[in-house]
């Protein structure tokens, strides 16, 4: 029915076979927009946020998917500015779940205001020392760059191509692709590290708090730097899990294990500065503030130590090694475990950096605070998976989202 | 974000995160423009380019 | 922010109350809410999302009967200045939502302004800052008795203690009209200041010699406002937040209830 729109030389499933997988994820993503239109209409006291958790699960989620979609601007910055040429057998995909990241954040944002339609005001009358000022501008400024990046696969639809004025738009935009992608490296180097930012500047909250260099704290560094580790890590993730249903080969394994080392020593080089950062807090930042290590984390189980043993050793330190010692990495089961580490270690920094700083109480006869998301902050947050699911499946199926998967899967007529 | 608004001052901060965000949005708007306007001029010339 | 940079400080209103004197009546709360239309729900149980721009802490000194001994503890927004009215909370407002008055000392919240983001809630120690999670409801006749001076606040933004910031303006305008420049020190009183009936809350400018929180508590300006009364101490004063309301108490572990310490370490280290 609609075998005009695939690109020539592959084979897709039935058309009736895909619109079932569009109808079945579409009842998720419409669960999503029931909440999300109760949220807008009725207000934030449908989530189960108070006023000493401000910032929760939806913060949590915003800052993880633009850690996850940190692969495209990496990967870009590796294959246009570095020159990895091997690189542009995935940069597509690595574009493409960039993009469905950060549209995602920017959804999430949309909701988690208490005033959405007052959201302007952050540009308007921009407060130039906040950190959230400039995750705003260069959240917005890099999410166009991802939709320039994304266009010209658009465009190479095979409809698309036979107009003219597309198919030259397209080419003339892969002319210049490399000062897009350079400038979507410089956004997001800003980006990500005040994202980082947000938390290491708060001097009243001394589990957050961290010493600064100039005017940005050392979280700032840490966030830009496991961003670009983790995120590639994620796009190879979810290569792999579209492989995994396809039932085909994607992507060389040349490619992925390129990748793949990159992040291991992005990673390594990570975890020891996180390790120090962690070490000088501990000995010195927080108790200045009259705080020791343990009573951040002793409380209660779910943030007890297990939590910076997990972020550190398990999710960082083992992925690491993995990824960085070559015959371990060509170990295609190791290979995966470390990538899924890799992107539970920088989701649970994330939740670490939001919803503990929360918790832990910092007025000597204050209690800690535990929380549960309602049920519309978890459809919410569902919403952009769904949503992701459903663009992958229509640029996998009508775009050339992967330049090798004709040579690996030759179509027998 | 424009010097408009009252709370604007000609401050260091304001200068050079106004600096680096106007500076990424031309190169965006530019490049953009560049684009748009090359591919007008190539189908004027009549080079669909189809031919790779 | 703005006018921070090109204005002569003129006065840093401040508040000092006596815990010694304080016998947790709550009168401040209720008189806050009134004067200041703060709004409220049918249950207000669950404190973590109702509104108290100021509320009452009860804090003990954790040992067992007979020594047990308690202390109520008023906490108001603390107008922290920080370093050069760089406070947690101002610093962070992506909106320039919430200011650092140079000329008053008051941290002012800018309700048609803020969007609700709510990153301040997250930089204040104090938990001063509280968010609307409903729009206000009133029961039926008591708009009729809402303050014309103070605007009531709209479903998803931040509210915190003004410092009764129209009484202020209200005192201003007054002199204004009388020919004069400057306020005098009972023209501008907080609402929870004077229906305390122990008397335990001050209020006043803090570099006016003339004013009785300045005779309180001695600030040293030198050392960013820390006091120089033994018996004076302010919340979190490690943090570096440099708040504007003091405390009093003549007893030792009441003044070390006001901050943390790691175990073995004396109070007297960052004095």
């Amino acid at each position: 029915m609609d075998s005009a729109l695939i690109p020539k030389g592959v084979k897709r499933c039935p058309t009736w076979q895909f619109l079932l997988w569009i109808g079945i994820v579409g009842a998720v993503l419409l669960w999503g927009v029931y909440a999300m239109l109760l949220c807008w209409i009725k207000g934030l006291n449908q989530t189960n946020m108070n006023d000493y958790y401000g910032f929760a699960l939806w913060i949590w989620a915003d800052l993880a998917v633009i850690a996850l979609g940190g692969g495209a601007f990496f990967t870009g910055f590796l294959r246009y500015v570095v020159g990895k040429d091997e690189l542009k057998n995935i940069i597509n995909y690595a574009v493409l779940i960039g993009f469905i990241c950060y549209s995602s954040a920017l959804l999430i944002l949309a909701i988690d205001v208490g005033q959405p339609l007052r959201s302007w005001y952050i540009f308007w009358h921009a407060n130039v020392h906040s950190m959230l000022t400039e995750v705003a501008f260069c959240l917005s400024c890099y999410f166009g760059v991802l939709c320039i990046e994304y266009i010209p696969l658009v465009l190479e639809n095979r409809q698309l191509d036979r107009v003219p004025f597309f198919h030259r738009l397209g080419h003339n935009m892969h002319e210049i692709m490399a000062i897009f992608a350079a400038t979507g490296a410089f956004l997001s180097f800003f980006h990500q590290g005040s994202l980082g930012g947000v938390a290491g500047v708060m001097f009243g909250r001394p589990f957050a708090f961290r010493e600064h260099l100039l005017v940005w704290p050392y979280t700032f560094f840490l966030f830009t730097w496991s961003a670009a580790a983790c995120g590639p890590c994620f796009t190879l993730l979810i290569t792999h899990i579209t492989e995994a249903i396809t039932g085909k080969r994607l992507v060389k394994d040349n490619v992925k294990d390129l990748l793949g080392k990159i992040s291991g020593w992005m990673l390594g080089t990570y975890i020891i500065a996180k390790i120090i950062d962690t070490w000088y807090w501990a000995a010195v930042t927080a108790p200045s503030k009259g705080f020791t290590l343990m009573e951040f984390y002793s409380d209660n189980a779910f943030y007890g130590i297990w939590i910076l043993v997990t972020e550190i050793v398990i999710c960082g330190v083992l992925p690491a090694v993995i990824l960085m010692i070559g015959p371990l990495r060509r170990n295609r089961p190791l290979f995966l475990s470390a990538i899924i580490l890799a992107c539970i270690g920088v989701c649970l920094n994330r939740w670490v950096m939001v919803l503990q700083i929360m918790a832990a109480p910092v007025m000597p006869f204050d209690n800690w605070a535990l929380y549960l998301p309602s049920w519309q902050e978890v459809a919410t947050t569902i919403l952009p998976v769904a949503y992701g699911i459903i663009l992958i499946m229509i640029s996998y199926r009508y775009m050339p989202v992967f330049p090798q998967e004709q040579e690996l899967n030759p179509v027998v007529e | 974000m424009l010097p408009f608004s009252f709370e604007w001052v000609w401050d260091m901060g304001h200068v050079v995160f106004h600096g680096g965000l106007w500076y990424a949005l031309s190169v965006i708007g530019l490049g953009m423009t560049y684009c748009i306007i090359k591919t007008v001029l190539d189908l004027k010339k009549g080079d669909a380019g189809h031919h790779h | 922010m703005k006018e921070g940079h090109n204005q002569i400080q003129t006065s840093k209103f401040g508040m000092v109350i006596d815990l010694d004197k304080c016998t947790g009546c709550g009168a401040c709360m209720v008189a806050c809410m009134s004067e200041n239309n703060v709004p409220f729900r049918e249950d207000e149980s669950d404190k973590l999302l109702s509104i108290t721009w100021m509320r009452v802490y009860q804090i003990s000194n954790g040992k067992p009967y007979p020594d047990n001994e308690i202390c109520y503890l008023p906490r108001p927004c603390m107008h922290c200045e920080g370093h050069a009215g760089h406070s947690p909370c101002v610093s962070v407002c992506p909106a320039t939502a919430t200011d650092y008055d140079s000329a008053s000392g008051i941290v002012s919240q800018i309700y048609t302004r803020c969007f609700g983001c709510r990153y301040c809630m997250g930089a204040c120690p104090y938990h001063a800052r509280y968010f609307n999670w409903w729009d206000p409801v009133w029961p039926k006749g008591m708009e009729q008795y809402l303050s014309p001076n103070v605007s009531p606040r709209m479903r998803g933004i931040v509210e915190k203690c003004s410092f009764c910031f129209h009484r202020y303006q209200l005192a201003r305008d007054k002199a204004y009209y009388e020919g004069r420049r400057t306020i005098k020190e009972e023209e501008y009183q907080s609402a929870c200041t004077q229906a305390c009936p122990a008397g335990a809350i001050t209020f006043g400018d803090l570099l006016n010699p003339g004013h009785k929180v300045h005779q309180m508590v001695l600030p040293d300006l030198n050392h960013h406002g820390r006091p120089r009364n033994p018996h004076a101490f302010r919340l979190l004063e490690r943090l570096g937040t440099n708040p504007k309301v003091y405390y009093l108490s003549g007893r030792e572990w009441v003044r070390r209830a006001g901050d943390n310490y790691v175990q073995g370490e004396k109070q007297a280290e960052h004095h």
